[in-house]
């Protein structure tokens, strides 16, 4: 199809022929160099967000940012609560959402290959995915902040396990399908049942891929803000209670930035460099787990 | 025995996924239920938002999302192709993984940090310098001339749709990358065995051959962008009225939710018209993200 649009027809001048190869060269010339700049311009957005974040960051930085608690504008504060508390939230979130993750991947990829039920679970658990995930805190907030009296950290968790589930199921299948079956077969093979089969074969096979995906998941709810603002709201104390509300690095960044007070704009830049050394940090050792297995 | 437990603990998570997507469709509905009863159908075409009245509408946001999205999408998706092409068939091997990498990790980048590096480089940059060149040079045309006029806030529908374009050109690169790597290298040596040059190779076999998956990135992206809340947040100018100019300030559905939430009393008509307008934001998305997933069935079985 392509040779039509290419060459129309035998060209018998040269002085035509060559005007023609002249005009190809130049469209392709033209194209990769607009490529090139595409890319470049990408990596300099990537480029401007590092070097804003050190600069403004690494500026407000100081040891009062790890040790002490947020404080009212004026006075002398730090993030300690929100670091805490985003640790806390994120962990937790993370420790409920990848087990039920982990079985639901298992489903799919060993109990429900090509089933109609699986299929219609792998759909759900895509847009998931890549659903909204304001959404998930305003059903968190319905669910658990109306009936129960409150914001909570444990309504935070909630919206977070939430968010970790899709990710952990999407690892854990593509992880699990990529184990040849004559393993399974083999151990089948030995008598095993296919429960022991699943959980001391397959899963162990499939761990680092596990492992990446739960990195994964955690370096994507430790940056999310949208499902903690209805959730578990933020907290100027020092608070480890699950129970009450519970302050996070994105919400507390999310305030202060958006203050009028020139020391917590500085604390949210800090407060913003730690977040995004944590994330890309965690990304990038995931991406060498997974890349030093294959 | 264990067997049975086993695969019922799996089947029952998997239900469980079921049941959740079920419960947040359901849960936001009848939350929403209130505002749609109080104002019907008109609710989604309203512009009125107006707290002191007790009257909502859907309209300005629904505007605000769609527009910013749609724009977000015709600014990423050349720059997506490039940075795809690029890494496909342009860059040299040892270029292709670190590049790689770095626009990945743009997808990586929180939300809210896309909003801060917005709200305070972008928009005074975009206030200071784009705006006003584009005002004179764009803005003085007919017709589309009055998209581009009013005065440079540097906030706005056009710097949300900026941010939310870098937020899910990642995205759709990595979907373009992917499907254009799964091209047989067949069908490409023959053209270039024609004669073809690079970008006729890109133009007429591997285009062509990937087109339905190349449009369900691009949906992805879309379906990423109606959603996006913190960083649209930061730079959206927070007014709930349309403006006819793309520089003028607006509201998405998500910003919205995320600025007036917490001034809602729990029971107000208010709060019931934030969960109707996130009802209606989750049935966009999940049309859009079904469509995206739909048309890239057969990457994903591959």
């Amino acid at each position: 199809m392509s040779a039509t649009t290419i060459a129309p027809g035998p060209v018998k001048d040269a002085a035509v022929a060559l005007a023609l190869g002249r005009r190809r060269r130049r469209a392709d010339r033209i194209v990769r160099a607009l490529c090139l700049g595409a890319t470049l311009l990408g990596l300099a957005f990537l480029a401007s967000i590092l070097l804003t974040l050190t600069w403004r960051g690494f500026e407000a930085m100081s040891l009062r940012v790890f040790t002490m608690v947020t404080a009212p504008p004026g006075s002398e504060g730090g993030l300690l609560n929100a670091i805490v508390g985003s640790l806390i939230q994120a962990l937790m979130g993370t420790a409920i959402g990848t087990p039920i993750g982990m079985l639901v991947g298992t489903y799919l990829a060993e109990y429900a290959r090509g089933s109609k039920l699986g299929n219609a679970v792998r759909f759900v658990s895509d847009i998931l995915l890549s659903a909204p995930s304001i959404l998930i805190g305003l059903f968190v907030y319905q669910l658990m902040v109306l009936p129960f009296g409150g914001f909570s950290g444990w309504a935070g968790v909630a919206a977070l396990a939430i968010i970790v589930i899709p990710i952990v199921v999407r690892t854990t299948e593509d992880m699990l399908q990529l184990i040849p079956n004559t393993l399974r077969e083999a151990v089948i093979g030995l008598g095993a049942p296919k429960w022991r089969m699943i959980v001391l074969v397959c899963w162990r096979a499939a761990m680092s891929g596990i492992i990446t995906g739960v990195l994964l998941a955690v370096a994507r709810v430790a940056g999310e803000t949208a499902p903690l603002l209805f959730t578990s709201l933020g907290n100027n104390a020092w608070s480890t209670d699950l129970s009450k509300p519970m302050s996070s690095l994105p919400v507390t960044i999310y305030s202060f930035a958006g203050s009028p007070f020139e020391d917590w704009i500085a604390l949210a830049w800090a407060g913003a460099l730690l977040i995004t050394l944590g994330v890309l940090g965690l990304n990038i050792l995931a991406r060498s787990l997974l890349r030093s297995r294959i | 025995m264990g067997d049975l437990i086993f695969e019922w603990a799996c089947k029952g998570a998997g239900l469980f996924v079921l049941v959740l997507l079920g419960a947040i469709i359901v849960e936001l509905f009848i939350a929403g239920l209130p505002a749609f009863r109080a104002f019907g159908l008109a609710f989604i075409t309203s512009t009125d938002w107006d707290p002191v009245q007790e009257a909502f509408g859907a309209g300005v946001s629904i505007y605000g999302t769609l527009v910013t999205s749609v724009l977000a999408i015709l600014l990423a998706v050349p720059l997506a192709f490039g940075v795809a092409f690029f890494l496909t068939e342009l860059a040299p091997p040892w270029m292709r993984r670190p590049v790689g990498t770095a626009v990945e990790l743009l997808a990586a980048v929180p939300s809210i940090i896309y909003g801060m590096w917005g709200f305070f480089i972008i928009a005074p940059a975009f206030g200071t310098y784009i705006q006003p060149t584009i005002i004179d040079t764009v803005g003085e045309l007919p017709l589309i001339g009055a998209l581009f006029q009013g005065p440079p806030f540097g906030t706005g529908l056009f710097t949300a749709a900026f941010i939310l374009a870098i937020m899910i050109l990642p995205f759709i690169a990595a979907t373009m990358r992917d499907v254009f790597e799964q091209v047989p290298p067949v069908y490409k040596e023959s053209a270039y065995g024609l004669g073809a040059t690079t970008w006729e190779v890109m133009k007429g076999v591997v285009l062509p051959y990937t087109r339905i998956s190349v449009v369900g990135g691009v949906m992805l992206g879309l379906g990423r962008a109606l959603g996006e809340t913190m960083a649209v947040t930061f730079v959206i100018g927070n007014a709930n009225r349309i403006s006819s100019s793309l520089f003028g300030p607006g509201n998405t559905i998500a910003s919205l939710v995320a600025l007036e939430f917490g001034e809602s009393e729990i029971g107000s008509l208010k709060l019931a018209s934030l969960l109707a307008l996130g009802f209606i934001l989750f049935v966009l998305s999940f049309i859009v993200l079904a469509i995206s997933r739909w048309l890239l069935r057969s990457r994903l079985k591959a």
